[in-house]
């Protein structure tokens, strides 16, 4: 963010933290923090492969459909390394 | 050429089942009135050839002889939140503009498998982060309505505005929302149309542009409560694809509909008595009351002590969540790339997030990113989870005494658009309503009760239990049975 956005948005993220600073007034004492806002169990797929054929392997070009710079079959990025 | 346009989704499917008409002319019907209506900028893509496929489809499966299913012949408005295969999904943001997923949404396919079509991607707040449609990167919504006397351009609510302001102004029956924290409702309420967030885990998230996790959940918008039940219907059911998907059957709402609530006990939360809360809708509420009342329920004061500290508590969950989400928006794998020249990857990840981040998503991710802080995370962001807690604990305690809830959706009518921009926070107390229901993952629906003295659309909100779509659906139906809201914006687009 440039110097001028900082300017404008300071001041507004300071107004949002003084107003959640109420949340310190509740009492929590004993309260557990909530994890899961409707109880439900966690599944285990079928330990198969591509149990989904959508969500499982052998989608390399869909995978880089949208990239930016796809490359040899990767993602192309910058230069990590000097 | 007949128009159809007035038509909702039940009275759609039903004439095409009976035969009174095709699909293809009523897809042309609303095509056209989408072309017309681009002063409303509702729609961010439209897409007239899948709304012409969809419904020929269905006009061949009926000379067939074939089942037709609960959404035939229907085209809808499809919220740009939701992965559509080929059609750019934006989140109405820059970042994600031009991308084009390789997938179709759960939501979105179930909803083409019961014979619906699309009519084009819906705009909307970017990234679903805003309460008036003016965070998108294609620009504002404007509401069909106007206050009287007045050519202020108005707000449709958001984030779902561009569904609110669409469904509105009859260039589609129906038209998909997601709900974070309100952004069913209040865009429901805002524009004289019905809206239900359903629990959380009815509707699969998958392929849902993710903003907060644990709070987002699909729904149908349309005018009438049934065409609500029967959309809801369409979209709700078990996807092993997502982990919080409910894992249980999909009743039949449409068919059970009732506006029968003798027997039922209708809670009236005293903390809900704001100040800063017209007084239109004060008297909106009191009205409601009358008329559950007149169809056979109890009215009963209930309390839901922890109110006033869901607003706060929300805008910790939220964007805690939301930061975490949108760090896969990196420039590598899709979206927009902006590399300045012999910059290195960290320099890319920088540029790419300034460059196609709107100012309320950067505040959202700085606060979300603060209160997850090692040094901070205790004293906000746990801190903020035993207080959804206590939040939740309050609805549990008041289902004791009653078997739903009924409130304002939101504080005020619709605004000008531009007005409430100068704070962020004064936008934010327009969900105060809404953002509880959303925290403790409750049904809620939004339904138009009558119009404030400025000719505005106030809307009246019902809270369920866990599941219990039903009896939120059921007593929206006494609502619009009573309330006889059949109020539509006079056209000037």
């Amino acid at each position: 963010m440039g110097d001028e956005e900082l300017e404008r948005m300071v001041p507004e993220l300071n107004g949002i933290l003084a107003w959640v600073e109420q949340l310190g007034e509740v009492d929590v004492t004993g309260v557990e923090p909530m994890s899961a806002v409707i109880p439900n169990t966690l599944r285990l797929r079928d330990d198969v492969v591509d149990a989904d054929p959508l969500t499982g392997g052998g989608k390399r070009d869909d995978v880089l459909a949208n990239a930016p710079a796809a490359e040899h079959g990767f993602f192309g990025v910058p230069k990590v390394i000097e | 050429m007949t128009d159809f346009t007035s038509l909702g989704v039940k009275a759609i499917r039903d004439g095409v089942r009976a035969g009174d008409f095709t699909a293809r002319e009523v897809a042309e019907s609303f095509n056209a009135a989408v072309a017309e209506a681009a002063a409303l900028n509702a729609f961010i893509v439209t897409t007239p050839d899948h709304a012409l496929a969809a419904a020929d489809a269905t006009d061949a499966k009926r000379a067939a002889g074939a089942d037709l299913g609960a959404m035939a012949g229907v085209p809808i408005g499809m919220k740009d939140l939701f992965a559509t295969r080929g059609v750019q999904t934006s989140a109405a943001s820059h970042i994600l503009e031009g991308f084009k997923p390789e997938y179709e949404s759960t939501v979105s396919q179930n909803l083409w498998n019961a014979g619906a079509g699309m009519l084009g991607k819906l705009n909307l707040d970017q990234f679903a982060m805003g309460s008036s449609n003016e965070t998108s990167y294609f620009g504002n919504v404007t509401s069909p309505w106007k206050k009287a006397g007045s050519n202020a351009a108005m707000s449709p609510g958001g984030s779902s505005g561009g569904s609110s302001a669409a469904v509105a102004a009859r260039i589609a029956p129906a038209a998909t929302g997601t709900d974070t924290g309100g952004s069913i409702r209040q865009p429901a309420a805002f524009t004289g149309i019905c809206g239900i967030k359903p629990t959380y885990g009815r509707c699969s998230r998958w392929g849902v542009v993710a903003f907060a996790s644990s709070l987002d959940q699909a729904g149908p918008m349309a005018r009438s409560v049934e065409d609500c039940a029967i959309m809801l219907g369409a979209m709700a059911g078990f996807d092993p694809k997502d982990a919080t998907s409910l894992q249980m059957e999909v009743p039949d709402w449409e068919a059970a509909l009732s506006s029968d609530l003798t027997g039922k006990r209708v809670g009236i939360p005293r903390e809900y008595r704001m100040e800063g809360t017209d007084s239109g809708v004060i008297a909106a509420w009191e009205q409601g009351m009358e008329w559950l009342k007149d169809a056979g329920a109890q009215i009963v004061d209930i309390s839901l002590p922890h109110t006033k500290y869901a607003l706060p508590a929300y805008y910790i969950v939220a964007p805690a969540e939301a930061s975490s989400n949108l760090a896969r928006y990196d420039g590598v794998r899709y979206g927009l790339r902006d590399l300045p020249d012999g910059s290195g990857l960290q320099d890319m990840y920088a540029a790419t997030r300034a460059a196609g981040f709107g100012d309320e998503v950067k505040r959202r991710i700085l606060m979300g990113t603060y209160v997850l802080s090692a040094g901070f995370y205790d004293a906000y962001y746990t801190q903020a989870q035993k207080v959804r807690a206590l939040v939740a604990r309050d609805y549990e305690n008041a289902w004791a005494h009653c078997d739903l809830i009924l409130a304002p959706t939101t504080p005020t009518a619709s605004f000008p658009l531009g007005s409430m921009t100068e704070d962020p926070l004064t936008m934010y107390l327009n969900d105060v309503f809404a953002v509880p229901a959303s925290l403790a993952g409750l049904p809620a629906m939004s339904v138009p009760a009558t119009l404030n003295e400025g000719g505005l659309p106030l809307g009246l909100q019902l809270v369920g239990q866990p599941f219990d779509e039903q009896t939120v659906l059921n007593a929206g139906l006494a609502i619009q049975e009573r309330a006889g809201f059949d109020h539509a914006p006079e056209k000037w687009w």
